[in-house]
Formats: structure tokens, C-alpha cells, sequence
């Protein structure tokens, strides 16, 4: 192995007279830390819980269900607890330190600190689910007005924010599909939805989990969804197009409303799958190009953390026709009285799609956030994105070995699907090794697209949060890893060289035998203890 | 100890950089030194073992034994990578080599019983190991040193070929094995004015997939659960019937998820029964046996990277076959989408010699790539 490579490191004078960014000396901390439960000894103590007052009675948990022996919680101070966790965040390349934009298509932009502060808010954060309607008015009018928003900017007839993000939606929108069909009588008839290669795969997936068969269409010649596959795969099988634009490749689909069109000809209904709704926020609507249905990524598009199995978002939007399927409770307002309420008695509904009527602290972040940008600011952040994607786009394919699959010499949306296979091939290099190198930069790349079927992908999806200065940095990284794989390949394949941690085997991470996601199951499977499995 | 076979055809790639195409015959091979070309396939086999070392463990790199032929077949490259080696074969001195010393060199290798064959070659070199193995090859791995080379045996390059033998002898990053194409230029169409390869066989290779693939955790859906999805659909639409299945990669590890054992490289035909293990009723037969049987289903997939679906290897379906078993309806294309996505957009092609029933079968055709999943691809001719 090779010495680590030196950091190449000029003044900022140096750097504005050669017109090129800096490269920053990074390197990361290493704390050696402990595992919090190593930490801490029996007896100490950090917080004093009250006891409860008794005026609220006794607690009500059945016998059945109560612990027989304290939880094994570490005990330790507060400040041992504080300074364990700000240890932990700068062993990571976390958000708020680096530029992310090789976060792939999980978008991952700035979301203000102050809207954090509203959902750390007592009103927010010690809301109960189960309190009564009248105690939670506030919430229940923060939720129809980001509804109202949501559908001026998709310009549908009803949202929904009740559903889970992403997937969650989507199924949603199938879940309703399957309704509205079998209301018809026509289910039997109708078993096939129709995709594209390059929509986000949970489109294919949320079909099948709910029972359709699934006809992908691949792009044609140009790099475009083919139409022509389109008009051989719709039929009276047909019962829905869903689709994402502009798809995963960041292309945009010119002729969305003449797909949108070919479907409804035969019977079916679209969905707008707007996972990549970023880069058209104010300048195209969903209902605008014909569709039925749409969903928006809260967790993303409006600035709200990422799911990752967190509590991320979802908002369905749909027209007044598949308005009865919606998912229960609707929250609804009465002008006369100017009480919400919770409507749970929806005949037609396709259900709950997750507990209780949304997930309340992003669903804040999101209403606080298209609230302080207004119509013009949202369109004006989705203007950036592209800007910003394409002046990248524009850099990035200068540098050796990259290649941008598709569409040849068409501009993007908000994110480019590229492939280093030129230089997988000089090289021997993986698109996995190129990332890890740029974490000695302090960069993130850990790129996601579904489906692996553009050869050594990198997918870029820069938003509107970075600066061109940024832009221009992550583009000099990446310049320069290209630059070192082709002259000094070692140093890009044993990178990093200056993270906390070293390579991750990644087998371990797909074997249940060996993955430890608890305290217990570490003790287990890597100290070897015997306990309980 | 780990032993791996090496085996290099020291005159494959000589004519490329002189502009003559393939090195096959001996004379193309002294034609080309005579124009100055350089030996290139050693050099490249010693950067693989290179490679292959400097992946290998200290103590795992002193129980490594590279059993191979002597002098330019194998030995010269062992010995620049400074790897131990032990000479199983030598070609006569003074002559040149031939393909019948790459096959004899291979043969001789793998009777000392290995864990990998290496060979540094191109196409015609993969043929000739593949000839030497027979029926029953071990893993193989190509170093990439021909001029063509349309084979899938290959590595990307001679260092990624190190890489790949290192994580096979390691058993490490999930590597498994994948029949891969033999392919080679066809000469019998290349005598007619045509420019096409042809498919010879399968050898299996270990297969690295693209490492940030495996990273993203449970959510690729790997290559054999396609096979067994596709297998599931194909069942489920022939029912109670007959399968005629092509030759190729996918078709062969759908007959084996249905529970049937095809030949390698022929033609066989399947009674599925629902519920029941399927019946082998015609191994590797010609066109007059497929149309003894009379009705059937006819399921294929494609060469993968060219994209041929007819007309390249599976000949014994002929024109008359396929119009016998009804055309484009009872056509079966079976496909994971990845090796779909992977032809970029080009279409599948036809090349039965009847232009008629080829325009017949161009169009939007529904691809099987998994259990009620299908793409909408284009055939043309």
C-alpha cells in the first residue's frame, strides 16, 4: 500500500489567481469512542424524572405488559451523554459539515434551523396523538393549510397527508387505483401497470405489493421513455401509468402529456410519482400534464430529514373523482364554526396508511418552510436546483472517465444519473472506490440509483442549498480522485485514508449472522456472550 | 494451499496494434512480429498476478501456487510477478506456439486439480480452453489480451482480473459463479461478407458485481431471484405443455429453478406439468426433432452486451419451428432487466435468414423479467 496521499493544499489567493477551488486539508476526528452502554457507571445519573402528580392517577398498563426488572439503560451524566453524541457527529460526514450532493436521488437540501425550533416547540413536541380534537386545532389548521398548498402547487383537488413518505405514498396512490377500479367492477379486468426502467423502482414495487403485474417501458433511441412502448403496452389491461418526472436520470419527459393522454385513452389512470419534484416546483403541476394522482416527498422537496426508517413524510394528492379513496381520517373545516375535525368515516376510504393522521414535526418543517419562500421563492429554489445541476453537470463532464448515459447532450432537471465505466475500465475502480476517496476530502458520496442498471453509476443531485463555490469544490474532488485513479490508483483504492474508520466489510452488512442493530445483539454476535436471542 | 492454473497464448493481441485484426492461425502471428508487433499477453498476465498478490495476505500469498506451463505459456509471467510456480507443461522448443499448446497446457493445469484457471487471451484462446475443459469446467477467469474480444469471459482489464481472482480464492464480497459467453468472430459469415460472433459455450466465472451494489443493503434484487421469478412466470403461462428452450445463460438457470437439467449449449424441450417436476423430453436436438414435437412454447433470451435473440447459436429454431409453434404469440423472451438496460437502448435483434417472418416478429415484444414483471422491448432485424 501506498502512503496517503498529501492533501493538496493552496491559499485562497492561490486558488482565486489559478481559477481553481481549494481542496481542503481534511481529516476527520478519531475519539476512540466507547459504545455508550461502556460508558457510565451504576448510580450516576443525569436527569431526576418526577414523579407523576397525583392528581393524574395511576398509571393503567395491564400486569401483563409491565417490565419485571429495570431497563439496562447506561447511567451517566448529562454531560457525558452530550459529549458521547458530539463525538459520535464528527466521526460522520454529516450534512450540516459537508457538501452532499452525492447523496444520489435521496435529495438531502438545508433545511432551515428555525423550523426546527418550531417543532421543538412544547405545542409540537409534547403533542399526544390521541389528545381530543378540540385540544389540537392548531395542528389540525397547520395540516389543512399545507394541504391547501399542496394542491395549488399540484394543482390537484385533495390532499392527503396522512400516508408515510415515499413508498408509502405511492402505495397510496395504488391502494387507491385498486379502489377506484374495483368500485367500477373493473379490477379483474384491469391487473397491469405500466412504468418506466428509470422512475423510481418503488413504482414497480408498490404495484406488485398490490397485486398488479408490472410492464416496464425502457427508453428509446434518444434516451427517452419510448412512446412507442407505450402504445403497445396499454390495452383494456391497462389500469395505470406510473411515472416519475423527470425520471431518475434527471431527464425530462417532453411528451408526459401525450403518455398521459395514450393512458387515459385506454381506460386507465397516471400517477405522477414526484420524487423529483425539486426542479419543478412552480414551473410544471401534475395535474396541469392530465394525471389523476401525485404524490410529493415531504422529507425532501420541502426540506424535511430523509426517512432512512426515520419519520419522514408522504402528501397524496388527487381530483375530486378519487377523492372517496382517500386515507382516513381526513382533516376537514368546517368555514361556519371554524372547527377541524377528524373524519374517520369514509366509506370508499383505502384505510389508514399509518397510525393516526400524519407525521405532525415534519409536516410543520414542510408548512413552515413553503411558507416562509411563498409561490415565487419555491419556484425561485427549484429554478437554482436546475441551475446549479446543470452548471455541475457542465464540470463534471469534463473530467476523465465520466460518462453521462442517455439523452445525449440534453440538459437535466435537478439530477444526473453518470457512469464512470470509462474509467472502471482504464482502472479497474469502482464508482464505490471513487466515493470512498472523496470522503478524504470530506465530502459525501454515497450516490443511490435504483435500478443498478447504469454501469459504475454516480448520481448527483446538488439542490438549491449549494453555493457555486461549493459546486466548484465538489467538482474539483472529483477531478482530482479521476486525476488519481488513472496516475496513483492505489491511493483511491485503499482509501479513505483520513476517516475515523477504515472500509466497512460490506457482506457483513447483508448477513444477518453478523450484523449486531442492538446493544444485546452486539453482545451476542461479536463479544460472543450467551444471553437471550 | 491454494493453487490457480495459469495459461498464456503469448501471440493473442499481436495484431492489433499493427492493424491485422486476430492473431488466430501461426502465420498471422509471424506476419505480425515481422511488422514489429510486441508480445503483449505475458506482461498483461504478470500485471494480473501482480494484482492478484498485492490483494493476497502475507501468509495466504506463501500457500499461493501458481500451476502453469513453461516459458511464454505461463512461467515468465509467474516469474515476474514473483509468485511460486510450478511448470505442469512445456511446448516443443524452437516452434510456435499453437492452440493445440493452449489446450494441452490447460489440460495438463487442471489435472494438478486448482481453484481458478487464469488464461491471458482473446476470444480464440477462450475458445480453445473451453474446448480443453469439456464438460466439466472449473471456474476460469480471462485476463484480456486479443484484439476482439466478445467473449464474457474476460475481466475488464488485467488488474481488475487480479482483483477478481483475489476476492474468488478468498471467498470474500459474495462472489459466485456465472456461466459466461464464449463468443468468437464467425468465420463461415465472415466468408459470406458478414461481421458477426458466434456463441461457442459457457464457462464459469466468478463474478464480482459492482461493489456499491452490494452496499446498498436488501434492496437489489440479485440476479438468481429474477431467474426464479422469471422461471415462475414462464411456468405459470405454459401450464400444462411444452417448453422449447434455446440455448443461453438465463434459459439454462430457469430450467434449473424449474428443476430441469439442460444441455449447455443445445436445444432442449420440457413437458411442465403444474405441481410436478418438469420432464426432459429432447436434449440438444436439431430442427426436425423440434418439429416432432409438434405444439410448444418457445422461450429465449438474448446474447448478452449484442443482444441477438435469434440467429446466433440457436439455429436448430428455425424459421420453420417458430412459425410451427405460432409465431410472436407463443415466443418467450426471457431477460433480467438489468442485461436489458445493459443494450442501452439498441434493440434485440433477428436474424432467422426468413426477412419475412424476422419483420414478422420486429415490434414491441413483452420481455419476462420476473414473476408478473415484464418489459415492453424492441425486436428488429
Amino acid at each position: 500500500m501506498t502512503a496517503p496521499h498529501a492533501p493538496v493544499s493552496v491559499s485562497p489567493e492561490e486558488a482565486r489567481i489559478a481559477g481553481k477551488p481549494r481542496l481542503r486539508r481534511f481529516r476527520q476526528a478519531s475519539w476512540d469512542e466507547k459504545l455508550i452502554f461502556e460508558l457510565g457507571s451504576p448510580g450516576e445519573r443525569g436527569v431526576l424524572v418526577p414523579t407523576a402528580d397525583p392528581s393524574i392517577g395511576k398509571p393503567t398498563i395491564p400486569d401483563a405488559l409491565r417490565r419485571t426488572d429495570p431497563p439496562a439503560l447506561p447511567e451517566m451524566s448529562q454531560q457525558q451523554v452530550l459529549r458521547h453524541y458530539l463525538r459520535l457527529s464528527q466521526e460522520n460526514l454529516g450534512a450540516d459539515l459537508n457538501i452532499d450532493v452525492g447523496q444520489g436521488t435521496c435529495t438531502m437540501k438545508y433545511s432551515p434551523k428555525v423550523n426546527d425550533q418550531f417543532v421543538r416547540d412544547l405545542r409540537i413536541a409534547a403533542l399526544h396523538p390521541l389528545q381530543d380534537e378540540d385540544t389540537v386545532q392548531g395542528v389540525l389548521g397547520i395540516i389543512h393549510s399545507l394541504e391547501q398548498l399542496l394542491k395549488e402547487i399540484s394543482g390537484m383537488d385533495r390532499v392527503s397527508l396522512q400516508p408515510g413518505a415515499g413508498s408509502a405514498a405511492i402505495y397510496t396512490n395504488v391502494a387507491m387505483i385498486r379502489a377506484y377500479f374495483t368500485a367500477r367492477g373493473e379490477l379483474e379486468q384491469r391487473d397491469e401497470v405500466i412504468t418506466t426502467i428509470f422512475s423510481h423502482p418503488s413504482n414497480a414495487a408498490c404495484a406488485k405489493t398490490a397485486g398488479f403485474k408490472v410492464i416496464t417501458l425502457h427508453p428509446d433511441a434518444d434516451g427517452y421513455p419510448d412512446i412507442e412502448a407505450l402504445k403497445a403496452a396499454v390495452g383494456p389491461r391497462t389500469a395505470a401509468l406510473l411515472i416519475t418526472n423527470p425520471e431518475d436520470t434527471g431527464i425530462y419527459n417532453p411528451r408526459i402529456e401525450e403518455f398521459v393522454r395514450i393512458v387515459h385513452e385506454a381506460g386507465g389512470l397516471c400517477s405522477y410519482d414526484q420524487a423529483n419534484a425539486n426542479g419543478i416546483l412552480g414551473i410544471t403541476r401534475a395535474r396541469d400534464a392530465g394525471f389523476d394522482l401525485c404524490h410529493f416527498n415531504l422529507h425532501k422537496t420541502f426540506s424535511t430529514p430523509h426517512a432512512c426508517g426515520g419519520p419522514a413524510a408522504g402528501a397524496c394528492a388527487v381530483t375530486e373523482e378519487l377523492a372517496p379513496y382517500l386515507p382516513r381520517p381526513t382533516v376537514e373545516f368546517d368555514p361556519e364554526t371554524g372547527v377541524y375535525r377528524l373524519d374517520d368515516e369514509r366509506p370508499e376510504s383505502v384505510g389508514k396508511m399509518r397510525p393516526f393522521y400524519g407525521v405532525v414535526p415534519n409536516l410543520v418543517r414542510a408548512y413552515a418552510w413553503i411558507m416562509s419562500l411563498g409561490a415565487e421563492g419555491l419556484r425561485a429554489a427549484a429554478e437554482t436546483a436546475v441551475l446549479n445541476n446543470n452548471y455541475l453537470l457542465h464540470k463534471v463532464r469534463q473530467i476523465p472517465g465520466v460518462s453521462v448515459p442517455y439523452a445525449a447532450g440534453r440538459p437535466r432537471v435537478e439530477q444526473v444519473r453518470y457512469s464512470w465505466e470509462k474509467l472502471h475500465q482504464d482502472t479497474g475502480l469502482h464508482s464505490e472506490d471513487i466515493g470512498l476517496r472523496a470522503a478524504d476530502f470530506g465530502t459525501h458520496y454515497w450516490t443511490s440509483h435504483h435500478p443498478y442498471v447504469v454501469p459504475e453509476p454516480m448520481t448527483l443531485e446538488p439542490t438549491e442549498s449549494y453555493t457555486r463555490a461549493d459546486l466548484d469544490e465538489y467538482a474539483a474532488i472529483l477531478a482530482e480522485i479521476a486525476r488519481e485513479a488513472y496516475e496513483d490508483p492505489e491511493t483511491v483504492r485503499t482509501a479513505p485514508h483520513r476517516s475515523t474508520i477504515h472500509r466497512v466489510r460490506p457482506e457483513a452488512l447483508d448477513d444477518p449472522a453478523v450484523w449486531a442493530v442492538s446493544w444485546r445483539a452486539y453482545r451476542r454476535k461479536v463479544l460472543g456472550e450467551a444471553g437471550r436471542p | 494451499m491454494t493453487r490457480i492454473g495459469l495459461v498464456v497464448n503469448p501471440v493473442a493481441g499481436l495484431g492489433g496494434r499493427v492493424g491485422l485484426g486476430g492473431t488466430d492461425g501461426p502465420d498471422r502471428a509471424r506476419v505480425a512480429l515481422s511488422l514489429g508487433a510486441c508480445p503483449l499477453a505475458g506482461a498483461r498476465a504478470a500485471a494480473a498476478l501482480g494484482e492478484l498478490a498485492a490483494r493476497t495476505g502475507e501468509s495466504a500469498r506463501d500457500g499461493l501456487l501458481v500451476v502453469t506451463a513453461a516459458g511464454p505459456l505461463g512461467a515468465d509471467s509467474v516469474a515476474a510477478a514473483g509468485l511460486a510456480g510450478r511448470v505442469v507443461y512445456a511446448a516443443g522448443t524452437g516452434r510456435d506456439t499453437s492452440a493445440a499448446d493452449t489446450a494441452a497446457a490447460v489440460r495438463a493445469v487442471v489435472a494438478e486439480g486448482i481453484d481458478l484457471l487464469v488464461f491471458a487471451g482473446g476470444d480464440g484462446t477462450a475458445r480453445d480452453v473451453l474446448g480443453a475443459l469439456g464438460d466439466a469446467p472449473c471456474p476460469v477467469l480471462g485476463v484480456p489480451t486479443g484484439v476482439k474480444m466478445h467473449s464474457a469471459v474476460f475481466a475488464v482489464s488485467p488488474r481488475a482480473a487480479g482483483e477478481v481472482a483475489a476476492a474468488w480464492l478468498a471467498r470474500t464480497g459474495g462472489v459466485r459463479l456465472r456461466d459466461a459467453e464464449v463468443m468468437d468472430r464467425d468465420e463461415d459469415a465472415l466468408g459470406e461478407g458478414r461481421v458477426t460472433s458466434r456463441l461457442f459455450g459457457w464457462l464459469p466465472v466468478p463474478d464480482v458485481p459492482v461493489r456499491v451494489q452490494q452496499r446498498k443493503t436488501g434492496s437489489t434484487a440479485t440476479a438468481p431471484d429474477a431467474v426464479g421469478g422469471i422461471a415462475a412466470e414462464v411456468a405459470e403461462r405454459v401450464g400444462d405443455g411444452l417448453l422449447v428452450l434455446g440455448p443461453g445463460s438465463t434459459t439454462r438457470a430457469v430450467a434449473a429453478a424449474l428443476g430441469a437439467d439442460v444441455s449447455l449449449t443445445g436445444v432442449d424441450a420440457l413437458a411442465l406439468r403444474p405441481g410436478r417436476p418438469p420432464r426432459v423430453v429432447a436434449r440438444d436436438v436439431g430442427e426436425e426433432a423440434l418439429l416432432a414435437l409438434g405444439p410448444a412454447w418457445i422461450a429465449l433470451s438474448p446474447i448478452g452486451g449484442q443482444g441477438f435473440l435469434l440467429g446466433r447459436g440457436n439455429q436448430q429454431i428455425s424459421p420453420r419451428v417458430l412459425r410451427a409453434a405460432g409465431g410472436r404469440e407463443h415466443l418467450l423472451v426471457l431477460c433480467t432487466e438489468a442485461k436489458l438496460a445493459a443494450l442501452g437502448g439498441r434493440p434485440l435483434l433477428l436474424d432467422t435468414g426468413d426477412d419475412a417472418l424476422d419483420a414478422e416478429l420486429s415490434g414491441h415484444l413483452p420481455v419476462i423479467t420476473g414473476r408478473r414483471r415484464t418489459s415492453l422491448y424492441r425486436l428488429a432485424m
